[in-house]
């Protein structure tokens, strides 16, 4: 082992925390481009992209669980589930107003979270992806089966537009508005939460158990935290869904759903700041860019993202570190 | 006084026995070093002393409390810190930020003071990165602070995991085999750093395979060998005890033994 002493590199400098870098800015430019695009576009593109904040939502919190935390969970659409009937149920049966359902079926989820993740949590690896990916298979059992309260199959509608105070969001146009303004402050409280004692000690658990433990952090209740609060975007993100699509069945949070946001974390990049932002709406966007190709539409999608997984294995937000050494070296 | 007090430790591994009764009493602010050949059992003492693995039999106390029973992260909170002997660092985040998680146990605050960010927590933030940076200034690594932990060559690693144990301001500072793999050169540097932790009045327990550094370093030895302690002493005295050289040189085999 030689000591090469790397005196090139320019001289640490007490920088403020959680930097982007000029990709990743770009990155998120694009995406609100898109956004934009799709709010003067109108029409079926306003909903592709009121789904890919609501997916953008789920996926910001399972970055918490599976990105820093690096556990991983197959079954956050039971809390999803848990925060679409519960706005369904208490909406249409109780009249309640949606922001209230959304916070009481939000902390129903944080509490179910609690009481499952806790024993759980003790398993790792495969084991508890097995696990949780059992609760979301039980879960979506349950709300097909227990018709008294889910109305199986037919599953709710009529549930009302998100709102606050008598005032309903109708146009679809402000609904997308109202979602990427919450998907905004979804992020901003995780990027608080990241840069923390509290988010490096999440963050420290993914990069070695044992270390984190021998510093004196308490690894099971870190990752039970971690665990609630990915539940928590998971219902809200569940909730919005109700509240924009006004229908939900079973099928909306079965374990497809898990499947999909794995997907968006991976194609952002799982563990990175803005990976669940781009991942979403990324591949949200791919299927309809792939309608025009007909019946190979599914095979088309699979190319490509097996391409993102062969060429940029740790998320299209890390890209831009790829090009970074070549520049330094040309300076 | 004695910051740690062991007194018949003993772990079986099924029939292997690897500790067996080990008594050691490690005064406060000593330099204290356990030394001893390959497959001895120091790990394995190491383990149970920081509560990585539990004890079969005997007693810990440390700072004049009982730890046998106590997990790692508790034992850690009291001040007891280790490293690893396989380097245990956080991949995927930068070298100052591996630092500052070892501030966590200097400072206070979950998700709530995070959300919230009173006073008191932003000023915790700005001190914590100060300290991250004086401590990789110490260490040597303050200009490759914001570099990824994981990209660095493997002697600097070591220097790193020291750094990282020190941010939590241990009253006693394990480190596992820290010269293992090293090269002459990086050992010389982290012997001074080890003896510049225990000069500012850290306790530290070294546990270590180069007699050679040990014996230049520690203020006291103890010796172990087949999962039993043979000696102890000063550096002095270990070096011309008799039981200490068949141990590391071996001994003639005699017809009749």
């Amino acid at each position: 082992m030689t000591s090469l002493s790397i005196t090139s590199l320019k001289p640490a400098v007490p920088a403020a925390r959680a930097q982007l870098d000029w990709f990743q800015i770009g990155l998120l430019a694009v995406c609100g481009v898109l956004t934009a695009g799709a709010l003067i576009y109108g029409g079926y593109l306003l909903t592709v992209f009121q789904l890919a904040m609501i997916y953008g939502i789920f996926c910001i919190g399972l970055n918490f669980f599976m990105g820093y935390t690096g556990q991983a969970s197959f079954g956050q659409n039971a809390f999803a589930c848990i925060g679409g009937y519960g706005s369904a149920i208490l909406c249409v049966q109780y009249g309640w107003e949606p922001a209230l359902a959304l916070i009481a079926s939000m902390a129903v989820a944080g509490v179910a979270a609690l009481i499952i993740g806790y024993p759980t949590l003790r398993l790792r690896g495969h084991y508890l992806a097995m696990a949780t990916f059992s609760l979301g298979l039980i879960t979506y059992d349950i709300s097909i089966q227990w018709t008294s309260l889910t109305q199986g199959y037919m599953g709710y509608s009529g549930i009302p537009p998100l709102g606050i105070a008598g005032f309903e969001i109708e146009s679809e146009r402000w609904k997308l508005v109202a979602l990427v303004v919450l998907l905004g402050l979804a992020f901003w409280i995780s990027q608080r939460m990241r840069d923390s004692r509290f988010g490096r000690g999440l963050r420290a658990i993914s990069g070695s158990e044992n270390g984190a433990a021998a510093l004196g952090i308490r690894v099971p209740r870190f990752k039970l935290i971690a665990f609630v609060i990915a539940a928590l975007y998971a219902s809200a993100a569940g909730s919005l869904f109700a509240h924009t699509v006004g229908f939900i069945s079973p099928e909306v949070f079965g374990p497809q759903m898990s499947i999909i946001t794995f997907t968006m974390l991976y194609v952002g990049g799982v563990g990175t700041m803005i990976g669940p932002i781009v991942g979403a709406i990324v591949a949200s966007l791919l299927p309809e860019v792939f309608r025009g190709v007909g019946r190979f539409q599914d095979i088309a999608y699979a190319v490509v993202l097996l391409g993102m997984l062969i060429y940029a294995p740790k998320g299209l937000s890390t890209l831009g570190k790829l090009f970074r050494p070549r520049k330094e070296k040309g300076a | 006084m004695a910051l740690l007090k062991v007194k018949g430790l003993t772990k079986r591994f099924a029939g292997l026995i690897a500790n067996s009764e080990i008594d050691l009493e490690v005064p406060q602010g000593c330099l204290f070093a356990v030394i001893g050949p390959n497959g001895a059992g120091k790990t394995t003492f190491f383990s149970m002393i920081s509560g990585f693995l539990g004890s079969t039999a005997g007693s810990i106390e440390f700072d004049g409390r009982d730890v046998t029973r106590l997990r790692q992260d508790q034992i850690a909170a009291m001040g007891l810190v280790r490293t690893f002997q396989l380097v245990q660092l956080f991949k995927g985040m930068s070298v100052i930020e591996n630092v500052e998680v070892g501030c966590h146990l200097a400072t206070r605050g979950g998700v709530a003071a995070s959300l919230l960010r009173p006073a008191w927590f932003r000023k915790q933030e700005i001190e914590v990165r100060e300290r991250a940076n004086e401590l990789l200034a110490f260490v040597g690594l303050g200009s490759q602070a914001e570099q990824d932990a994981e990209l660095l060559p493997y002697g600097q690693q070591r220097l790193l995991e020291v750094a990282r144990a020190m941010a939590s301001r241990p009253k006693l500072l394990l480190l596992d085999e820290p010269a293992a793999g090293l090269n002459t050169q990086e050992t010389e540097g982290l012997a001074r750093i080890i003896q510049k932790i225990n000069s500012q009045g850290t306790t530290v327990l070294l546990i270590e395979h180069d007699v050679g550094l040990v014996t230049r370093i520690a203020h006291r030895i103890a010796v172990l060998d087949f999962g039993r302690k043979i000696a102890e002493g000063t550096p002095n005295e270990i070096k011309v005890h008799p039981d200490v050289i068949a141990a590391y040189l071996g001994v003639e085999e005699t017809p009749n033994a």
